[in-house]
């Protein structure tokens, strides 16, 4: 804030200083000119005669895409049920490994903040940065196109998101019911289950339906890369140009991901 | 409780039966036995059936197995060199991509945010809005892509449109859950003063939200970020594009290379947003 006296002795009362003024606005300046530039560098990368004619051919494209050729879903039932397993396993196989994870990279629960720690959170930080689309690639290589490679890579992602909210949950808890168990004499598998266990339990299942809801929608473009599902059917059907089958299958996804949207909310609405 | 009352004769025998039977338990998560017994059923029946799914082919897999290895040999070292240019220009779609889009999709995810709130928005503009943020945050980033490439062509473009799209679903949402949650209070005074409806914006509600509005740009700017890295997958330009063709040409250490810095921009992108979102919260 800054106080300026006028010529007639009363004072002006201004947010900033002439200085600060000037600082914020060279800031917005230079956002501006930074997001002028990155559009500049985009431009120069598009060719523009393609733009103009977007929205013919976006007619075009809505054209080819309606009617949806719904005879098609006959095809799709078994990608789907395929998608909705990807997903559902992958989330199981997260939550195996990244309960543990959490349990080792809470401090409070850790068994060595010095060694134990850091690992897992290295860990937890690989897993999140890179997009189950990559694992997908990468485990396609490895293991052949098919379903698993689809639950390994959505697993290898929910790992570190589970792993990371639940040990944020860890961390937070109430350290006098902790304090209570073990003052009964309790063990300290004891003091888990009886003291920690129970106050991140609602956490620990609403992240999970999160997580299951998140992984179904993830798991419908796995298939682009050739990790099973309802996505391999997508990439077929774009490949040859096939939009109607294109749209049947956005329908079915958008149905899909609604339901377990829903669910979800439902399911998280229950337990918290 | 009712266990302590058999306790002297547990110290008898040893070990209580009865006095076991009746020790306190924690109650079960769902109370009717049958719907318990009924869903535990209906788990097992779902993983058998979903594991007959997966039909893995284990030839394949231990086929597999040396082309994994020798990726995983493309990670020492990691070839950052004989395809730099490549790599420089997929990063620079990407990082160019990433900053439009988010700029233009808070610019515009701002109107539809306050047009999505109860308290300040007429029933028809809220309907609008929220439907708007509902066909934005429904279909996958990569799924808006593959219909922008087919309209503006292959290239940055189409995935600067999607990521801006995307962003608008996004930051509206919780934007407008923001705005719905504000003290009215503060907003009723300045309304007080005779103040127009943009002077209520400006005075009454941005101040209260600033600081959500500044650590959700952030994280979009982190997610826009790592969103871009795929978005090369179905031709929409970006460092995926990059890290698709190295794969296809079976050049593991460079795909190895563009894994890596793709680690390392996210998590100084996470860093950086994190510590911005603690700096104004």
């Amino acid at each position: 804030m800054a106080v300026t006296a006028r010529a007639d002795g009363g004072l002006d009362w201004r947010r900033r200083t002439p200085r600060g003024d000037l600082a914020v606005w060279a800031g917005w300046l230079a956002a501006v000119a930074l997001t002028v530039a990155c559009f500049e560098y985009i431009s120069q990368r598009t060719i523009w005669a393609f733009v103009w004619d977007a929205p013919t051919q976006g007619a075009d494209l809505v054209g080819r895409m309606f009617p949806p050729r719904w005879s098609y879903a006959e095809q799709l039932w078994k990608p789907l049920w395929d998608t909705v397993n990807i997903a559902t396993l992958g989330t199981v196989l997260a939550v195996v490994f990244g309960v543990p994870l959490a349990f080792l990279a809470a401090h409070n629960t850790t068994p060595s903040r010095l060694l134990v720690r850091p690992v897992a959170l290295f860990v937890i930080v690989a897993s999140r940065s890179i997009n189950s689309l990559i694992w997908a690639l990468v485990l396609v290589i490895v293991l052949g196109p098919g379903m698993l490679a689809g639950v390994l890579a959505i697993g290898l992602r929910s790992v570190g998101f589970i792993a990371k909210l639940l040990y944020e949950a860890i961390e937070e808890i109430d350290a006098t019911q902790v304090e209570a168990v073990s003052a009964t004499g309790a063990s300290r598998p004891q003091v888990l289950a009886w003291g920690i266990v129970p106050q991140v339990m609602p956490a620990f299942a609403g992240l999970t339906v999160f997580r299951w809801d998140i992984n179904i929608r993830e798991a419908t473009v796995l298939g682009l890369v050739g990790a099973g599902g309802i996505g391999m059917q997508l990439q077929s059907s774009i490949n040859v140009l096939a939009w109607p089958q294109v749209t049947m299958i956005f329908v079915l996804i958008l149905g899909t991901v609604l339901v377990s949207e829903w669910l979800s909310a439902r399911v998280r609405h229950a337990i918290i | 409780m009712s266990a302590a009352a058999s306790l002297p004769a547990r110290g008898k025998t040893g070990f209580d039966a009865a006095a076991a039977a009746r020790a306190w338990r924690p109650p079960p998560l769902i109370a009717a036995p049958w719907l318990r017994y009924a869903v535990y059923l209906g788990a097992l029946a779902y993983a058998v059936l979903a594991f007959g799914t997966l039909e893995v082919n284990w030839a394949r897999a231990a086929e597999g197995l040396e082309r994994g290895l020798r990726f995983l040999s493309g990670f020492f070292p990691p070839d950052f060199t004989s395809k730099g240019d490549d790599i420089l220009e997929g990063l620079m779609e990407s990082l160019t991509m990433t900053v439009v889009s988010t700029v233009i999709g808070i610019a515009l995810s701002i109107p539809v945010a306050l047009g999505a709130s109860r308290n300040l928005a007429p029933l028809p503009v809220y309907l609008v809005c929220r439907a708007i943020i509902a066909v934005s945050r429904t279909f996958q980033e990569i799924i808006i892509a593959i219909v922008f490439v087919a309209m503006v062509g292959f290239g940055p473009l189409a995935g600067m449109l999607t990521l801006s799209f995307a962003t608008i679903g996004f930051m509206a949402k919780l934007l407008a859950e923001d705005i719905e949650d504000i003290e009215a209070a503060q907003a009723e005074a300045v309304r007080a003063t005779g103040s127009s409806w943009f002077q209520l914006l400006a005075w009454g509600i941005l101040p209260q939200v600033r600081p959500r509005l500044i650590g959700l740009s952030a994280y979009r700017l982190d997610i826009n970020f790592r969103e871009s890295a795929v978005l090369g997958l179905v031709g929409a330009g970006g460092i995926g594009d990059t890290l698709n063709t190295s794969f296809d040409r079976y050049e593991f250490d460079t795909a190895a290379a563009v894994l890596l810095i793709i680690i390392v921009i996210v998590l100084a992108c996470e860093y950086s947003s994190s510590w911005i979102r603690r700096k104004v919260q």
